[in-house]
């Protein structure tokens, strides 16, 4: 069992295309099965619309398109992952929904220094797990830039 | 300890809570007092409302404000005592008083900082009025400290320790002085007050006779412990005057039976009374001996003088016609007893109307399943379904009623707003409200305070001529502003209007015209002419006032009534006057819909807007200029506009033949039309905000949840031509395009 001290962390890992990300597992407040959405008018490209949660309305984000990926195609498997950030609940379509795991801070390498290439601060730290590379995302960039991309 | 805190705390707040009540009751006596309303209960409404902060304030140690209110009842005092006329200018300061006075209740509940010079700016002003040197009144402001509760249980009992009070043995009997007959009720007891505080607070003002009336006492056996028998007879030889002597016993007006005759010269006086025994002494004389002269009150006659019963009754064990009086004169603002009312907190509130928004949706998707399962609409099921349809109507009507609150409030903050801004730029002016208990739901009073009072700034500063245009057009020196609220057809209408010269289009437009808003030579009619003041940027004033004309005018007004789901227009006459009305929807969480179809999506139209809906054949539609279509009704040109376009679903249709056109009208009367696929249904729908700080998409106002849970957004028709028409929709197309060119 993982023995869960200060420092480690517990974190939800998905799939978007052959890539694998994390976010922290707190943030997390549940895991959806796709709905159709509802488009918003003249929303950025990677805001996929709105969906009912339970009577509130919840935005969708595209986080391949988010994230510069290439779109993520709509079908019956994808998840979209209901995020609370800043007291704000926002969804987060991927392609699927991994694994947990708990990794700590000595797992987490903050990622290289890369030019600004509008993606590199939406990446808080990487994390090798069996030779695999996990993406840690900063869910806040995420989503804020999200904000200020549509304002 | 911890728990002391809270239950103060928790008074505390209830004390805030009961100040606004009163504050209300006290603008309604000022109001009534300024309608001409003579009945003396008026004024004592106003008395008391200042009176039961100022004793509330006391007991929370609220200095300034207890300060404030006590002059301030001194000078209501007199207006009650009958010694002071009620001049306009009086009121008016009893008005600003009463302002003043909501501010500091406010400051002290949010312990932000008190406004003390205003405080005496104003003191200084009441004082002037009443003719006083203001200095006893700021000396006396003990009196009213509540005294402390010494709980003793055996008061009023006849085992009370006798008074020690030195007693003039003979005073003068030219002094001037009092007969005061003082018998307490058992309220008085319950209340926590105590006679003896009241003799000794007597005796401070001057040499006391005091006498104990026992002879009510009944034999041992009948003796009921907790009723009050005794009774008091003071002679109190002083200088002071009657309204000392009441305001002793201020705090048990009503509670006892208490009569004040002035000792006149041994003449009128009362067969002297030495401390005789007790038990021996006649009962007091039912009717005191009437003075018709009394020389050493002659300045100031008490006012109880000729009314042995105490003015002010507050007790409601008592009964009396004058407290069905105070009701009447309170204009039901007030009804002790009346009405019960429970205090709930507003997130419960909220709570339910969320809850009852969810029956709604869930009701929808029953009874979409059931019909998808083909049940017979004879069938049980389907009746069955009908009557949970009209009780969830019911529900969410009767938790709407929860919300709804008369617009009283405020209109009675727009009296205030009127009266600080026609002083600030020295017109007269008089604010009439009408409809001051149309209910509304309660965010959309929150919400329109403030364009309301933009409006009202605006009736006051623009809206009405000087005193002097108006003596010269033959109108009243005093300019009249009315704000009226009344209910019409499922929506409340808000005017507000002034008697003023109009608005003065002439100028209007130049000014228009100056600031580049409507090319030069643009021929408007009347109404679209009033509707450029809506302009963003616009603003008539030639120079800016302090109240208004910063040029964030009657666009940022038309922009919060909008988010509101609500129209405003303009009528106006020259010389005549203006009028705004405001048409808003009773509540913001249900709204009458029309469902559509555009390019596979699902939308709500409000169906308030469209007026009406048509199917388009080829022949109707014409195009203006490439991407400017309009179509024809009855012979007139309306531009039309493909929602789907709009919205960015689908690229420009080449065949537009079958598309269903909803005609929507815009605020001020001007017509345009929407082009969709197909209405889908007609239904109510419970409105869902969407996160501001996400995402706002142009067009769109909001989301509701279908049947089928879907969510689909509420359409804001206006903003979507306003989008899609590049520019203003209220001008014609063809002069939009003269103006960008």
């Amino acid at each position: 069992m993982t023995d869960l001290d200060s420092t480690s962390k517990e974190l939800l890992t998905f799939k978007l295309g052959n890539q694998e990300y994390a976010l922290d597992i707190m943030s997390v407040r549940e895991i959806r099965g796709w709905t159709k959405t509802t488009p918003m008018p003249h929303a950025p490209a990677f805001m996929r619309g709105v969906i009912n949660l339970r009577g509130t309305v919840l935005p969708v984000i595209d986080l391949a398109a988010r994230l510069g990926l290439p779109p993520t195609e709509t079908t019956e498997r994808n998840v979209i992952i209901v995020v609370k950030c800043n007291d704000c609940m926002t969804g987060l379509l991927v392609d699927a929904v991994s694994d947990i795991i708990a990794l700590s801070a000595d797992d987490m390498q903050p990622p290289p220094d890369v030019t600004n290439d509008g993606g590199a601060n939406t990446i808080r730290a990487l994390s090798l797990i069996d030779e695999r590379m996990i993406r840690i995302l900063e869910l806040e960039s995420v989503i804020a830039k999200a904000e200020s991309v549509a304002a | 300890m911890s728990q002391d805190t809270d239950p103060m705390a928790e008074i505390r707040a209830s004390f805030f809570i009961e100040s606004e009540e009163l504050l209300e009751a006290l603008q309604d006596g000022l109001t009534s007092l300024e309608d001409g309303d003579e009945d003396g209960e008026v004024i004592n409404v106003v008395f008391r409302a200042v009176h039961s902060i100022k004793g509330g304030a006391g007991a929370f140690g609220l200095e300034a404000l207890v300060r404030f209110a006590h002059r301030y009842e001194t000078a209501l005092d007199e207006v009650r005592g009958g010694r002071m006329e009620v001049s306009d200018k009086a009121l008016k300061l009893f008005f600003q008083a009463a302002d003043h006075l909501s501010d500091l209740v406010r400051e002290s509940r949010d312990e932000g900082e008190l406004p003390t010079e205003r405080s005496q700016e104003l003191l200084a002003q009441l004082d002037e009025l009443i003719g006083d040197d203001g200095e006893d009144a700021a000396e006396e402001e003990i009196d009213f400290q509540p005294a402390g509760l010494s709980l003793d249980l055996d008061l009023g009992l006849p085992g009370l320790p006798p008074l020690d009070l030195p007693v003039a043995e003979d005073a003068p009997t030219e002094a001037p002085g009092f007969n005061i007959h003082f018998k307490p009720q058992l309220e008085l007891y319950e209340t926590g007050n105590e006679p003896f505080q009241l003799l000794k607070a007597l005796h401070e003002l001057g040499d006391c006779e005091v006498e104990i009336l026992c002879e009510d006492i009944p034999a041992l056996d009948d003796l009921a412990p907790e009723k009050s028998y005794l009774a008091w007879n003071i002679k109190l030889t002083t200088a002071a005057d009657a309204a000392e002597i009441n305001s002793v016993f201020e705090f048990v007006e009503g509670l006892c039976t208490l009569e004040i005759t002035p000792l006149n010269a041994a003449a009128s006086a009362p067969p002297p009374l030495d401390l005789s025994l007790p038990g021996d002494l006649p009962p007091p004389p039912p009717t005191l001996p009437d003075d018709d002269d009394v020389p050493v009150m002659a300045a100031e006659p008490a006012p109880t003088e000729t009314d042995p019963v105490p003015v002010a009754e507050t007790s409601e064990l008592k009964p009396e016609p004058k407290a069905e009086k105070q009701t009447k004169a309170a204009g039901g603002g007030k009804q002790p007893a009346a009405k019960s009312v429970v205090r709930v907190d507003l997130d419960r509130i909220e709570r339910l109307v969320n809850l009852v928004g969810e029956l709604v949706i869930n009701q929808a998707m029953l009874s979409q399943s059931l019909e998808q399962a083909g049940l017979s609409p004879h069938s049980d099921a389907m009746n069955g379904l009908e009557e949970f349809q009209r009780l969830t109507r019911d529900i969410q009507d009767s938790v709407m009623m929860i919300r709804a609150q008369p617009v009283k409030s405020l209109f009675q903050r727009m009296s205030r707003i009127v009266r600080e801004a026609s002083s600030a730029i020295k017109k007269d002016v008089r604010l009439i409200t009408e409809g001051e208990n149309t209910e509304v739901d309660k965010t959309v009073i929150e919400r329109l305070a403030d364009p309301l009072t933009h409006m009202i700034r605006n009736a006051v500063d623009h809206g009405l001529e000087d005193t002097q245009t108006r003596l010269d057009a033959g109108k009243s020196a005093q300019g009249n502003v009315r704000l009226s609220a009344s209910h019409k057809s499922g929506r409340v209408v808000i005017d507000v209007s002034d008697d003023g010269g109009g608005i003065n289009r002439p100028r209007v437009l130049q000014i228009a015209i100056e600031k580049g808003l409507i090319p030069e030579d643009s021929n408007l009619t009347d109404t679209e002419i009033d509707n450029l003041l809506f302009l963003p940027g616009f603003s008539t004033a030639k120079e800016v006032s302090d109240l208004s004309g910063r040029g964030v005018g009657m666009d940022v007004v038309r922009t919060a009534i909008q988010a509101l789901g609500g129209r405003i227009t303009i009528q106006s006459e020259p010389g005549v006057g203006t009028t705004f009305s405001i048409s808003l929807p009773l509540t913001l969480a249900v709204l009458d819909g029309m469902v559509v179809e555009v390019a596979g999506e699902t939308l709500v139209v409000p169906l308030n807007l469209v007026i009406e809906t048509l199917t388009l054949s080829d022949v109707d539609m014409d195009m203006i200029r490439p991407g400017v279509l309009s179509i024809r009704v009855r012979g007139a040109f309306v531009p039309v506009f493909d929602l789907g376009v709009a919205l960015g679903y689908r690229e420009p249709l080449e065949d537009n033949s079958g598309c269903v056109v909803l005609l929507i009208a815009h605020e001020d009367g001007q017509r345009f039309a929407i082009m969709i696929d197909d209405i889908r249904d007609q239904r109510q729908v419970v409105i869902k905000g969407l996160d501001e700080n996400f995402y706002r998409s142009p067009g769109i106002a909001a989301a509701t949840i279908l049947g089928d849970g879907q969510i689909a957004l509420i359409l804001d028709p206006t903003d979507i031509v306003h989008q899609a028409g590049n520019a203003a929709p209220l001008l014609d197309p063809a002069l939009v395009s003269g103006a960008s060119s």
